[in-house]
């Protein structure tokens, strides 16, 4: 049993607690929206927010993250950067498949928390974690700059 | 960085010259129209008064709620098909691009046939839009059609001084409107029109404008777009596999005692389909099916196991490559010619098997009740899927029943001509014996080793030049396996010729009088399957590169020797000159940047790239590539440019690190650490140019991949002066910044 606060929301999931974040969200609370694409930390498809910061839930165990505040894609446009980095994504074009984006966005929105105005170099290093097989990046990066202009 | 996507008006210039498809004003069209019910392959239209939903035919049904629901037959891998298919209908049924939404449409030929595949249901072939761009058209104007007729008997006005637009029916005179909503119980009263118009083109608001947002760009922005791995159904049990290690092994013995032991393990069983074997271990989620894989004992029957390695494969390819294959074209003499010749140039090409490695790992979600089958999918190949799962079961086709979901990715890979995967979930379930639904999931690991790959190939050049540098003779002999060969898609080898292997070098636009292309076709225990662009996606690379070490053996500008090569064939020539003009070829670059041109028709479409490099002290980095597209009319310009964004991105990745090497019969490469592929600190910025076409629309989904190998390629060699023969870069040395 893990008691976790996700999505603001005290939550109790009857997993062992060796179990990475991913799959207690995903097949024990029904949210989908985090994704699965490696189970390694390489492709950034999972990324949720612990704290605030960008993290990769499927190589994060339950039992690390008890006490901590977990944000996911289910909510993170209720705050004002995720939704102006959805509504970016939207007007961008952004989505192909579409697979990859949640953790984009997540990605995304973390970098544009602690950065106004991100610069070329400031995406590359924040987003260069997140594989699109889709290649949407040239996207990735209008969105981004596009979510930047409209919070600024 | 960004990504423009511009209509080029001397590029319409340029087009004028094609020999464009006369059409009238209005079309009327004899375009398979069926009905709105299974097995209404007709389209009678099941009239009804007092219906809440009208369904004038198998792709359009209009809710009193005045919502239009476009059933889509082609599956949405990311490609943009649900968006331009309901571009097609919103068009002709004037629609507001709000109210339209898309649905995957069921498994069922005789209505969602691909009419570029002979009527098997299947998405493939960059044929989506294609296939249906008038089909959808008059599903849209049918539907519109009878509206206009509900609302003529009902406001006792001729239907010709009704207008349509934006979702609203209107008729001036009387000042009266209606939206479609309120017109659905009437129209779904009527017969169903058989002589169906369709706009003049000059009517457009949808088609060719760039005005649509993409119908699944809200959903997939906030984590609500439902995938394959997304289903969740009561007491579904999850499924995670473990292939044998090396290709045609069979499992020998399981010890699962240490699986069973896991908590949240159901199940443990070996499965056996047509096309491969393993062991599956069932649980109550992926994570404790995971580790009850993982814990798995299992001892391999490997009599029949390949075990060669890539250094050995390449070593008998290049051997083959000495010999005379099948031969796919000939003209002239080359024999010869090459005599006569002044001068002979000789090079080969090889390029390695490539994983598909989507993003959504392969999965497939099956539930086996009496006699019938449900699968949930996101399914590329419905005919052959359902065919072969019902063989398997035993049950005739039409009882096992798809529910579509959104693909992430696919790039071929979900269309297996033998349905891989959909019957290794169909055969965990039944071996299984439970009619809970089951999900297989394939771990990253066993979708990178799962073979079904792009299959490796040697290609062998021999040109002969005459004493001016003109290229009179072109020799190129193809050496790997067949893609079309041995499976249900036999049918398509003729004399000795898989045309995907020849894909590209067969049909080289090029004028040279004396021309030969052979092929060996190689088989070897590597499952292989097409991959995004086909034999395109190595052909494009060895003959574009090798053209360039000819125009620098004969110190030739690359674009200009290409143009010359081109005269015959002013569509490619108008697509290479925009390319080039846009990337502005004949300006000099700064020191330390050079360029590459190249230039690829695929599925239709021709495709030119100008790629940029600037050699800096951590690498050459990939500035920008300019791209040219003609695929006919753009139905969607943004879709279009997405496409071709998305194909030189794709095709970035294999030229720049991608390779399935094998050793001893092992796969070397399991996760993104070692199958690594492009990321954001190395993609380029991407321009796009369309010229303007009232041709017949062809793909885009596949056209943009081929092409950049080439271009980036030939801009390392203008920087390094040495001809790179061999992908990826990675491992010939090139250093990437
Ligand atoms: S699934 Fe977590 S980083 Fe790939
Ligand atoms: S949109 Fe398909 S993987 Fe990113």
């Amino acid at each position: 049993m893990a008691a976790l606060t996700i999505n603001g929301k005290s939550v109790e999931v009857d997993v062992d607690p060796d179990m990475p974040l991913l799959w207690a969200l995903r097949d024990h609370l029904s949210m989908t929206g985090t994704k699965y694409g490696c189970g390694m930390a390489l492709c950034g498809a999972c990324t949720v927010h612990i704290d605030g910061q960008p993290s990769r839930s499927c190589s994060i165990p339950v039992s690390a993250v008890e006490g901590k505040q977990i944000t996911t894609i289910e909510t993170i446009g209720d705050s004002k950067v995720g939704a102006a980095a959805q509504e970016a994504w939207i007007t961008e074009n952004v989505a192909q498949c579409g697979y990859c984006q949640s953790g984009q966005i997540m990605s995304a929105t973390a970098l544009l928390t602690g950065n106004k105005a991100p610069t070329d170099a400031d995406i590359d290093a924040a987003m260069s974690g997140n594989i699109c097989r889709c290649a949407t990046y040239p996207r990735i990066r209008a969105a981004i700059k596009r979510a930047a202009g409209s919070l600024a | 960085m960004s990504t423009k996507h511009i209509e080029n008006a001397s590029a319409r210039e340029a087009t004028s010259r094609r020999d464009f498809l006369k059409v009238g004003a209005v079309l009327t069209l004899a375009i398979y129209l069926p009905g709105c019910s299974p097995g209404d392959d007709k389209g009678a239209g099941a009239a009804a008064s007092g219906a809440t939903k009208f369904e004038p035919n198998a792709f359009v049904r209009i809710g009193a709620d005045n919502t239009v629901t476009v059933i889509s037959k082609h599956i949405e891998m990311g490609q943009g098909t649900y968006t331009g298919l309901a571009t097609l209908v919103a068009e002709e049924l004037d629609a507001a691009w709000s109210q339209i939404s898309v649905e995957g449409a069921p498994a069922d030929a005789k209505r969602y046939g691909n009419l570029a595949m002979g009527g098997i249901q299947g998405t493939g072939g960059s044929t989506a839009i294609a296939n249906s761009y008038e089909q959808y058209r008059q599903a849209g104007a049918a539907a519109k059609a009878m509206l206009v007729a509900a609302a003529a008997n009902r406001w006792k006005v001729a239907a010709g001084e009704i207008q349509v637009a934006g979702g609203v029916v209107s008729h001036a005179a009387s000042k009266k409107t209606a939206a479609f909503g309120d017109l659905v119980a009437d129209a779904a009263a009527l017969p169903v029109p058989t002589d169906i118009k369709l706009k003049d083109p000059k009517d457009f608001v949808y088609i060719g404008k760039a005005v649509t947002a993409r119908v699944d760009a809200r959903a997939k922005s906030t984590g609500t777009a439902k995938y394959t791995q997304d289903v969740q159904l009561p007491g579904m049990l999850t499924a995670v596999i473990m292939h044998p290690p090396r290709f045609g092994s069979k499992v020998k013995s399981v010890d699962d005692t240490k699986a069973r032991a896991i908590k949240g393990v159901v199940n443990v069983v070996t499965f056996v389909t047509p096309v491969s074997t393993g062991v599956a271990v069932l649980a109550n989620d992926f994570w404790s099916a995971k580790k009850g894989r993982d814990a798995l004992a299992v001892e391999w029957d490997e009599t029949n196991a390949f075990s060669q390695g890539s250094a050995e494969i390449m070593a008998d390819y290049r051997k083959l490559a000495k010999t005379p294959g099948a031969v796919a074209r000939n003209d002239g003499d080359v024999d010869a010619a090459f005599k006569k010749a002044a001068r002979v140039i000789e090079a080969t090409y090889e390029v390695p098997f490539l994983a598909h490695s989507s993003m959504e790992p392969l999965n497939c979600v099956v539930q086996i009740s009496e006699n019938a089958c449900e699968i949930w999918n996101g399914e590329q190949f419905q005919t052959l899927d359902q065919g072969a799962v019902a063989k398997l079961l035993g049950m005739p086709p039409e009882n096992v029943k798809f529910n579509m979901l959104f693909a992430g990715g696919s790039f071929g890979r979900r269309a297996n001509p033998l349905g891989d995967y959909v019957l290794e979930a169909a055969a965990i379930a039944k071996a299984a014996a439970t009619p809970m639904p089951v999900k297989m999931v394939w771990t990253r690991e066993e979708d990178t080793k799962g073979g079904f790959y792009r299959p490796a190939y040697v290609h062998q050049f021999k040109a002969g030049l005459d004493k001016d540098g003109t290229i009179v003779a072109w020799h190129q002999r193809i050496v790997g396996q067949s893609i079309m060969g041995g499976g249900p898609m036999q049918g398509m080898v003729q004399n000795g010729i898989d045309p995907t292997s020849v894909e590209g070098a067969a049909n080289l636009p090029y004028t040279i009088p004396n021309l030969r292309v052979e092929l060996h076709t190689t088989t070897i225990g590597v499952p292989i399957q097409w991959w995004r662009s086909v034999g395109s996606s190595h052909s494009a690379y060895a003959i574009e590169c090798f053209l360039d070490e000819l125009a620098k053996a004969t110190n030739k500008d690359p674009f200009e020797l290409r143009r010359g090569l081109l005269a015959n064939h002013p569509r490619h020539k108008a697509v290479l000159e925009l390319a080039a003009e846009k990337a502005e070829w004949s300006k000099p670059l700064a020191a330390g940047r050079t360029r590459g041109i190249a230039v690829h028709e695929s599925f239709g479409t021709v495709v030119a790239e100008v790629a940029e490099v600037t050699k800096t002290a951590a690498g050459y980095k990939l500035d920008r590539v300019v791209c040219s597209v003609d695929c006919g009319v753009a139905v969607n310009p943004n879709i279009i440019a997405m496409q071709m964004e998305s194909g030189i991105g794709y095709g970035l990745s294999a030229a720049l690190s991608g390779a399935i090497t094998l050793k001893g019969g092992l796969v070397e490469q399991s996760n993104f650490h070692q199958y690594t592929v492009l990321r954001m600190n190395q993609a380029p910025a991407i321009e796009v140019h369309i010229v303007p076409s009232t041709e017949k629309p062809t793909g885009v989904g596949e056209p943009g991949t081929p092409v950049i190998a080439p271009a980036l390629v030939n801009a390392l060699m203008a920087s390094t002066g040495k001809p790179i023969r061999a992908l990826p870069l990675s491992a010939q040395g090139i250093k990437m910044a």
